[in-house]
């Protein structure tokens, strides 16, 4: 993996994200030492002080690996993810933001419009008086100030560019980090295009017990106080583990509450939306088309939030209807304000 | 003019540039931090479930989490008309001083301190926690880990997650703990209050035994004397997790003192075209530009003005470390930008105080831990102290309690204009005619917002603000025709 | 502003035992409708996964039409019932996601009942006809002006001052 016997050089890049897979990273305790003797780390705005234009000097395909993080909903952000990807041999899609928009992806319910209308026109604790909004060029008295171009629509790292590898979770728990860098020291990785992580679902982890599964009516989780040992869903709460990738340990159940699917869909599933979809309709305990509709609208009042937390961006759909697009007005709905 | 550009700015969360101008004789004409970003979380928010606020405000901010989540639960507690029972509000008071000692211990050992530890003009290549762990050896870094590593551990045997917890709901928390957990963490925030001494004294010796580090503090490129912001408790002492705004001027005279909900009665916002942050003032002063002053709106929130607005430190040995730093920079308020570095770890000993204070609380494993809403949610806002500044979550739902509007003020975003300045006085104190820009010269500059430990993930949710209105139709008698509410808050 | 040429693209899902063979009854008698709907054979209503027909919307379909036996005449005893449900979690998520509710539809039809199923076609294609097409690829579709924006920042990156170690 080394070039010229030096070592190997890693890349650690934030675009759309919290900053929570970075925590991760360090999440790794002293083993960063291991890793900083094992990589010469070109880039990690978080920890370290190297700038843009070291990168930029650099020779294509010279960075060994890149860790990247975050969605890609700007300009300067599909900047980096092609420059990194130019420069890089291989590129890993780090965390949820990256592998499918996880929360910044919910901005897929509106538009740049709509974002900026509710940032900077609104009249009231904003004192805007002439409408200034951010331009990409703003010329001051000294010179010229650039903005990066904000997108309507957040796309994840693998629709700007290829991406070999992908590690889910929001974030990926620190254990499973160090497991995939001790993959890539060893050499060890598997075949380009994988998923590195676990194949099957959070439910398989849990350690609740689980039984049948006959629900007459979805209960929030503010409506009652589950009992800490039985499966969840079979109290009626909605529990994204049916879908969800397993690697956490299931951690947020052994607490009391809900997954809430930051892992991704499960090996095999494309749409975290349609498994869900699929899994709850087997489990609604009714026949009748009238019964089905009531248990559904009072259940689960926000199917975008509810089905599609962290994958929206990487769902089928990506996004719902912008206003106005193809000529018609989507459906009437509590889509947004 | 020429342009230097610090592109990306590093040792922060988040992401920003500098923007340096240069005139003809090589002076600083003007220097510029530009946020880049922005999220929308206020619009996309719209039409989610209330319940999903804690765990989708996580996602704010990988850093400061636990400040989103629980200031978000104490926003459903209010949305939903329900007082959660005494052990849940010690246990997320005890959750939050856990969380508060780990991202301060973060933020001076890997962001900020690294500056000091190493030099601000030290190679790049070394200005960063690998460089700090190798400089101070292994016993040091040993400590550090530590205290890194049982923060983590104790937030997620609480909160379920050692990043992200989920963990809130309206009326109390998902689950207690057990006494031999309650044990483990007493164990464990004694041994942290021994962490938070030590760094103090690290400090002390790296940094104020330090000639040149002093005279960095005291620099007046590195002072603005601007408005205070800070939450403080019944006796006007610091505290995180509850109590009323303080904001004093810069002579330190109380200005004002409010409950969060009334927020929007003091806070405005200014736009600039150059960056997609906004830049919050003082509505009663008004914004006069990127200035200082009694006569300037702007205003910070960082730990420096927690300490600067309140009277004390609620418990003992942070007491001690607050006289002693006001002594030695010579009384309050202090001005000191790169002081905040010292107000940090006044805090941290503070949070590890608390820590065990509640820790120590037999009746914080007595049980219920949540009580069930009963009543129609309408509107609720929450607020705690993030470590970077006051944070208020304010919601409103529908009757099924999905959500139909929410406005967050968030820790950094108070600071967003005396950061702007911090950088400007900076550039134009460091960068005279002449002189050769190096990268450390950068660095130095970089320092300027690095003591805000800013978090621009949180800074960058927006913030869209709503005026409350209330209007009254009358007839010529006087009869009630129609009355119209928006955004009032709760009474 | 429909399109007057437009023709909408349904993709149906027809399970073998009954509405596939509606449908090979409504072509041998000869009746008249719209021939809009590709129609792909699944064993079963139940076979049809929430994902086909969000995929099928992802690629450019303008509506999708599941057909199966009737409740209580499921070939393999109950899963119609299974696509009951589902087909009403998908209309409840496509109805927040702004993908009109005509654009989907659910019919029974039994092997016997070649001119409902027809009936049914018909009444699909004209609503979706009034609807326009779906297009949905559009939504998500990367404006020209990206090429620029980024274009731009590499000439603002050239544009600053070298800065020395």
């Amino acid at each position: 993996m080394s070039t010229n016997g030096s070592k190997p050089k890693l890349a650690l890049y934030w675009a759309a994200s919290c900053g929570g897979c970075e925590i991760a990273v360090l999440g790794i305790g002293d083993k960063i030492l291991k890793v900083d003797e094992v990589f010469d780390i070109v880039l990690w705005p978080v920890a370290m002080d190297f700038k843009l234009h070291s990168i930029e000097a650099m020779e294509d395909k010279s960075i060994d690996v890149c860790l990247f993080n975050g969605a890609v909903r700007t300009s300067e952000q599909e900047y980096m993810a092609r420059l990194l990807r130019a420069k890089s041999k291989v590129m890993v899609a780090f965390g949820s933001c990256a592998h499918e928009g996880c929360i910044p992806g919910l901005a897929n319910v509106t538009t740049r419009e709509e974002i900026f209308q509710s940032s900077y026109d609104d009249p009231t604790t904003v004192d805007n008086p002439n409408g200034v909004r951010p331009q990409l060029e703003t010329e001051t008295d000294e010179g010229t100030l650039y903005l990066p171009m904000f997108y309507d629509t957040v796309r994840t790292l693998d629709q700007v560019v290829d991406v070999e590898y992908t590690i889910p979770g929001c974030p990926p728990e620190s254990d499973r980090i160090w497991e995939a860098l001790t993959a890539i020291i060893e050499g060890n990785l598997p075949e380009p295009g994988t998923v590195i992580g676990e194949k099957s679902t959070v439910c398989d982890v849990c350690p609740r017990v689980r039984t049948d599964k006959t629900i007459k009516e979805f209960k929030r989780t503010w409506e009652i106080e589950p009992d800490p040992e039985i499966c969840l869903l079979e109290q009626g709460i909605i529990c994204c583990g049916i879908a969800t990738r397993a690697g956490c340990g299931a951690l947020c159940p052994q607490v009391g509450s809900p997954c809430i699917g930051c892992y991704g869909p499960a090996e095999g599933v494309t749409d975290f939306g349609a498994r869900m979809i699929s899994a709850l309709a087997s489990v609604i305990d009714s026949d009748d088309p009238e019964e089905i509709d009531r248990i559904i609208q009072e259940g689960i009042p926000d199917p975008i939030g509810q089905f599609y937390r962290f994958g929206l961006a990487h769902s089928r759909l990506r996004r719902t209807a912008m206003p106005g697009a193809n000529g018609h007005q989507p459906a009437e709905e509590e889509v947004t304000a | 003019m020429k342009r230097i550009s610090i592109d990306p700015i590093t040792r922060l969360e988040g992401h920003g540039k500098i923007e340096i101008f240069l005139n003809e004789e090589g002076d600083v004409a003007n220097a510029y931090l530009q946020i880049p970003e922005l999220r929308g979380f206020e619009r996309f928010c719209v039409g989610r479930l209330a319940e999903d606020m804690p765990n989708l405000t996580n996602r704010i901010c990988g850093v400061c989490p636990e400040a989103h989540h629980i200031a978000a639960t104490k926003a459903l507690d209010a949305l939903f008309h329900v007082d959660p029972p005494p052990a849940a509000k010690k246990l997320r008071e005890m959750f939050y001083s856990v969380f508060f000692a780990t991202d301060h211990t973060t933020h001076f050992y890997a962001l900020g301190g690294p500056d000091f530890v190493m030099g601000p003009d030290a190679p790049a290549a070394e200005r960063n926690i690998v460089g700090v762990i190798k400089k101070v050896g292994m016993d040091v870094s040993a400590k550090v880990l530590k205290m890194r590593h049982d923060g983590h551990h104790l937030l997620k045997m609480m909160g379920g997650r050692p990043v992200h917890p989920n963990w809130g709901l309206p009326g109390g928390v998902s689950r207690g703990i057990t006494e031999e957990q309650r044990q483990e963490i007493e164990r464990l925030g004694r041994e942290a209050i021994e962490f938070a001494r030590f760094s103090i004294q690290l400090f002390n010796d790296v940094v104020l035994k330090n000639s040149a580090y002093v005279d960095l503090i005291v620099n007046d490129a590195f002072t603005h004397k601007t408005y205070n912001m800070g939450t403080v408790d019944a006796n006007n002492k610091v505290n995180f997790y509850d109590g009323m705004i303080r904001i004093t001027d810069p002579e330190g005279v109380e200005f004002a003192k409010y409950h969060a909900k009334d927020y929007q009665k003091h806070i405005a916002e200014h736009v600039e075209p150059w960056s997609y942050l906004k830049f919050p003032y003082l509505k009663d002063i008004g914004w006069k530009g990127f200035v200082d002053g009694v006569d300037s709106g702007v205003y910070k929130a960082t730990p420096l003005s927690r300490l600067n607005t309140s009277d004390g430190m609620a418990t003992p040995l942070a007491q001690e470390e607050y006289e002693r730093m006001y002594d030695t920079l010579g009384g309050k308020p202090v001005h000191h930008t790169l002081a905040t570095h010292w107000a940090r770890l006044v805090e941290l000993l503070y949070a590890t105080e608390r820590w065990v204070e509640l820790a120590s609380d037999p009746d914080i494993v007595e049980g219920p831990f949540r009580v069930l809403p009963t009543e129609t949610p309408t509107e609720g806002i929450g607020q705690v102290e993030a470590p970077r500044g006051t944070l208020i979550h304010h919601y409103k739902s529908d009757e099924r309690g999905v959500l139909t509007h929410i406005n967050l003020v968030v820790g950094t975003t108070n600071n967003t204009a005396a950061m702007n300045m911090s950088v400007r006085k900076a550039a134009m104190g460091l960068i005279k005619k002449g002189e050769v820009v190096t990268e450390g010269l950068l660095n130095t500059i970089e320092m300027a917002y690095r003591a805000y430990d800013p978090c621009m993930s949180c800074a960058t949710h927006s913030l869209p603000g709503q005026m409350p209105l209330e209007v009254t139709i009358r007839a010529a008698d006087g009869e009630v025709l129609h009355q119209l509410e928006q955004f009032l808050p709760e009474r | 502003m429909p399109d007057e040429n437009f023709e909408p693209k349904i993709i149906g899902f027809f399970c073998n035992w009954c509405s596939y063979r509606a449908a090979d009854m409504a072509g041998t008698a000869r009746m008249n409708y719209e021939p809009n709907v590709r129609i792909i054979r699944v064993m079963c209503s139940g076979r049809v996964d929430p994902d086909f027909v969000m995929a099928a919307f992802a690629k450019g379909a303008d509506g999708v039409l599941i057909a199966g036996c009737h409740p209580g005449e499921c070939h393999y005893n109950n899963q119609n019932f299974k696509t009951m449900r589902r087909y009403a979690l998908l209309k409840h998520t496509l109805r927040a996601i702004g993908v009109e509710e005509e654009r989907i539809r659910l019919q029974w039809a039994s092997a016997a009942e070649g001119a409902i199923l027809a009936r049914s076609i018909d009444e699909m294609v004209e609503r979706v006809r009034e609807l326009g097409p779906l297009n949905w690829p559009k939504q998500w579709e990367a404006p020209p002006e990206v090429e620029e924006a980024i274009k731009m920042m590499e000439a603002e990156h050239a544009e600053a001052l070298e800065v020395t170690a």
